[in-house]
């Protein structure tokens, strides 16, 4: 009988021992995973969640512009006639507002959620190529910066953000105004595709031991889905966009009829990347609807597989439908029924994934907290888009419907329902992860309705003025033509959006300086990034975590493994396989660097130069290998000097044992 | 005023797109309608609480028969949308037979060439003294196909005039081809629709579709040469034209005046509009337009004119003779 309190005073101690222990072991990963401190700390971090912040934060700075410019739209459309802008200046917002919106917020700030979000839903310590992260921030920084700086300064890009050529081109475009834009695209391209690197090989190589590839969560497969696009999608613009600088520089005649150039070739370049694009913008979008569906039904997504494999062929069919942004330009009609084809079946994924949300919902217990809000609008609004999107589809329908208001109607409703208000869900939910503090609930209901109404108002009576044959792009239109109303109806609309913009961000501010503490997991969430703290540490998890269904935290026993066995005085995680995700090796992760921003700094003064003269090309590339040498530079490794990591059996916690080590 | 709208057609090109699109309409409507009927349900559907849990605790494991019923009306929704989008692409496809089916024999043609910010309209004809050339301004005779030819000599532009057609592009170094009938009398507004540069919302045109006689008394009217000047300030106003840089770029018919970069003004008063559908054609709106036309349409082509006031009247004289 005596041995009772023995044992609990023995377990006593051995959790003790044991939570001294996992202080120890904070530290450490503290030290060795944290930013350095101060401003050259600040500039030097790879860690994802830093460099995520900055992303997001910076693509929202950018959407904040880009909407001021589509408020002074509105006020010069709002009556006929009207002399509130001059068309110089027009042709120059509506170019910086489409560019800006679809290069520097839509495309980077579903990079940048994936950036923070994808290696903890994974479970995994950092992104990898941390330091290729950073890069890809700063160049996308600079790219967006100049090309402000350039709109600023009236050198803005004024041929519409396709910039087709000959209006782009030598001859017509006339000053930098054009290659400012082309330009931009290179700064953007290159921070695509490094992301985009980033985001494939976290996928398959950093995954929660366990996680196999049919129990990783649906929102990371919509980013493995973009990342992809990206890759096959963004080397024709890099290449089209190259082609119009040559053209301008060094003539060349890529675009140029008279010298047997051909300006249709620009728009199939440019649409072979653009309407990939559409889709690298809403598949994440889809993501965080399934995320945010799931949770908040309380129940795991309904027809997973179904799912993952409509991401997969959109991904495939969004490459074979370019064609349908050309109906107008004299290609054979045959030819543009095959076009017709692709664009009416890309409805079959997406019926296939509405009908699946629907489905959860159907079959869960529907919570109406705010992301959820957004999710339920995305519905009304992201279905009226598909159906226009259907309509445009047929080349009859579109000949009428291609570059009127209709169209600006149509793809407002697919981007902003399909991704803007899934992205205003995911900044929701994952608020109190990224800031440690609840976003307030009753003012997110009110953003979610201001801006539901607003957005309504705003494009809806866009499907009419098309119809009724108000083409886009007119910085002006004469008042007999009877379009007056339903503009001014709109831009009050317009007025009603902002404010919906406005109220969140006066919500995220009041609850980022006094919101209620948020708990780990408080909406009850499923997946990896809620099993650690509100804001993660540096290192993300104390162990890693391991992973037993698709539903981890919903369904995992008290005791799920932990990894143990990690380094914790050098950058170490561990990489496992591909497809079953079991622990494979243990890598090293660089430590944080200022290279990376160096190296940016270098690759934008070349971007920038050549600009101006191809001699910045050669002369550019020095500094740029400079600056690569240093990133590059071989470290001396610490690993030998120290000891390994003693790998202890804990009271009360299953370790997962990894290969070649007991536990 | 002349309309221009896509939901009003006046031929049968624009009837049949417009059908086509009510037919999508109705039915994309209706799925619409029954989406959202089920996304309501989903969410006012009252559940039982299960047994002795907290409301918040995840269902991690789903009634199996109540998934399968879900999934057999989730793959009956996928399979009404594959039937429906199959008769779309079937009905889009002959409504696309259908459009370009107009060719006849009989047929007019008419060469559309778009300019930076203006349309220069010639009537084709195997005689080049029967061959007229206008200006944003295109006659055609009714019930009669009328095949365009399309092309630019700078930017692209869009050749667009939706109570008749959808669009077709006017692609520098190709040529596009269009047909366009009119079934009923009137005037149609049409519109540049591809954006070509600084003064793109101000790249109109019309389309006149009138019985073939009187098309032919225009077409034979528009043959002439320019009107002589009847009285001394239509001929000084003349002169004034002959005189002014307005010879580097015009043409009038019958005069020296035969430069071709800006439009033909040998008819300019039987044109209803000015600088292509900006302006009503008046005397006012003319004198404006001569004077200081940056300021009606910044960024055109056209520089302004420094004339003493009675030289402007002569030449307002002069050009508004020019029926």
């Amino acid at each position: 009988m005596a041995e009772e309190p023995l044992k609990r005073e023995l377990a006593n101690d051995e959790a003790l021992a044991e939570e001294v222990a996992d202080e120890h072991e904070r530290r450490a990963l503290e030290k060795t995973w944290g930013d350095e401190p101060g401003f050259w700390g600040w500039l030097a971090s790879t860690n994802h969640k830093t460099v995520g912040k900055r992303f997001i934060y910076t693509a929202f700075g950018f959407f904040i512009l880009a909407g001021i410019l589509a408020v002074l739209m509105r006020v010069q459309l709002a009556r006929p006639e009207s002399t509130f802008l001059n068309p110089d200046l027009y042709n120059q917002i509506f170019t910086m507002h489409g560019t800006t919106m679809m290069f520097l917020f839509a495309v980077p700030v579903m990079e940048a959620v994936a950036v923070f979000i994808l290696p903890l839903m994974l479970g995994a310590r950092n992104i990898a190529f941390p330091r290729l992260n950073a890069f890809g921030y700063w160049v996308y920084l600079f790219g967006g910066i100049m090309l402000w700086v350039a709109f600023v300064m009236n050198v803005g890009p004024d041929a519409g953000w396709f910039a087709y050529v000959p209006l782009s081109g030598p001859e017509y475009g006339a000053g930098k105004r054009a290659d400012f834009w082309a330009q931009m695209i290179t700064f953007t391209e290159v921070s695509a595709l490094v992301v985009a690197t980033e985001i494939i090989t976290t996928f398959f190589k950093l995954r929660a031991p366990g996680m196999s590839l049919n129990r990783v969560p649906i929102y990371c497969w919509s980013v493995l889905v973009m990342a992809f696009m990206v890759f096959f999608a963004m080397p024709t613009i890099a290449w089209a966009s190259a082609c119009l600088m040559m053209d301008r520089l060094i003539g060349t005649h890529f675009f140029n009829p008279a010298e047997g150039g051909d300006p249709l070739l620009w728009q199939h370049l440019f649409w072979f990347f653009g309407h990939p694009e559409v889709y690298i913008i809403f598949i994440p979008g889809t993501g965080f609807v399934s995320t945010i569906l799931s949770t908040f039904s309380r129940r795991p997504i309904f027809g997973y597989t179904a799912l993952v494999l409509s991401l997969v062929s959109t991904g495939f069919i969004g490459f074979g439908l370019w064609v349908h942004h050309m109906f107008a330009t004299g290609l054979p009609r045959l030819g543009e029924s095959f076009f017709t084809g692709a664009t009416i079946m890309i409805a079959i994924p997406s019926g296939v994934q509405i009908f699946c949300w629907i489905a959860t919902l159907w079959g869960g217990r529907p919570r109406f907290k705010s992301p959820m809000m957004f999710v339920l609008g995305f519905f009304f609004i992201f279905v009226i888009g598909g159906m226009t999107g259907v309509m445009q589809g047929a080349v009859p329908v579109d000949l009428q419907v291609h570059d009127t208001y209709f169209v600006v109607a149509h793809f407002h409703y697919v981007l902003i329902g399909g991704a803007v208000f899934p992205l205003f869900g995911a900044f929701h939910y994952w608020f109190p992860k990224v800031t440690g503090r609840m976003l307030g609930e009753k003012l997110g209901h009110l953003t979610f309705w201001v801006m539901f109404v607003g957005f309504n108002l705003t494009f809806f009576p866009m499907h009419i003025l098309g119809l009724r044959g108000m083409p886009r792009r007119v910085y002006t239109y004469q008042p007999h033509l009877g379009w007056g109303d339903l503009n001014l109806l709109a831009s009050a609309g317009g007025v009603l959006l902002t404010l919906g913009v406005l109220l969140f961000i006066v919500n995220a501010l009041r609850s980022l300086r006094a919101g209620v503490l948020a708990s780990d997991n408080p909406w009850g969430a499923a997946t990896l990034e809620w099993a650690t703290t509100s804001p993660p540490p540096a290192y993300n998890f104390l162990y890693p975590p391991t992973v037993d269904s698709r539903d981890t935290l919903w369904t995992q026993p008290a005791d799920q493994p932990v990894v143990v066995g990690l380094r914790s005085d050098v950058r170490e995680v561990l990489v496992t396989r591909t497809l079953d995700a079991e622990p494979d090796l243990k890598a090293e992760f660089p430590d944080s660097s200022i290279w990376p921003l160096l190296a940016a700094l270098a690759t934008t003064a070349m971007f920038i130069g050549t600009i101006f003269t191809p001699w910045a090309f050669p002369v550019g590339m020095v500094p740029i290998f400079a600056t690569l040498t240093g990133w590059f530079w071989p470290k001396k490794r610490q690993a030998e000097e120290r000891p390994p990591e003693e790998v202890k059996q804990k009271h009360g916690k299953r370790y997962y044992k990894l290969r070649g080590q007991e536990s | 005023m002349p309309s221009q709208s896509a939901l009003h057609p006046a031929g049968p090109q624009a009837g049949r797109i417009i059908s086509l699109w009510w037919m999508m309409f109705y039915v994309t409507g209706a799925v619409f309608l029954i989406v959202m009927a089920f996304l309501v349900a989903a969410l006012a559907r009252r559940r039982r609480p299960y047994a002795g849990e907290a409301a918040d605790v995840p269902d991690v494991r789903p009634e199996a028969a109540r998934e399968r019923r879900m999934s057999h009306v989730v793959l009956t929704g996928v399979g009404l949308t594959v039937v429906i989008l199959f008769v779309f692409l079937i009905r889009s496809y002959v409504t696309g037979r259908a459009l370009d089916s107009l060719h006849e024999q009989d047929h007019l043609t008419v060469k559309v060439v778009g300019h930076q910010w203006w349309w220069e309209v010639s009537y084709d004809n195997s005689t080049a003294a029967y061959t007229v050339t206008t200006a944003n301004e295109i006659h055609i005779p009714t019930g009669r196909p009328v095949l365009f030819k399309l092309t630019s000599t700078d930017v692209i532009h869009s050749f667009w005039v939706p109570n008749l057609h959808g669009k077709m592009d006017l692609v520098p170094g190709h040529e596009n081809v269009t047909w366009l009938k009119a079934d009923q009398e009137g005037t149609y507004r049409g519109q540049c629709a591809e954006f070509c540069g600084h003064q793109h919302a101000h790249m109109a045109f019309t389309v006149v579709a009138e019985p073939y006689d009187k098309f032919k008394a225009w077409y034979d009217a528009q043959l002439k040469p320019a009107a002589e000047p009847v009285n001394p300030s239509q001929a000084q106003g003349r002169q004034v034209f002959l005189s002014s840089p307005c010879v580097m770029c015009h043409t009038i018919r019958g005069t020296d005046a035969g430069s071709r970069v800006g439009p033909d003004l040998t008819h300019v008063a039987s044109r209803g509009t000015l600088a292509a559908g900006t302006l009503e054609n008046t005397r006012g709106h003319l004198g404006g337009w001569v004077v200081d036309s940056q300021k009606i349409k910044p960024g055109n082509r056209m520089p302004p004119n420094n004339l003493e006031p009675a030289d402007l009247q002569a030449l307002l004289d002069y050009l508004q003779s020019l029926k």
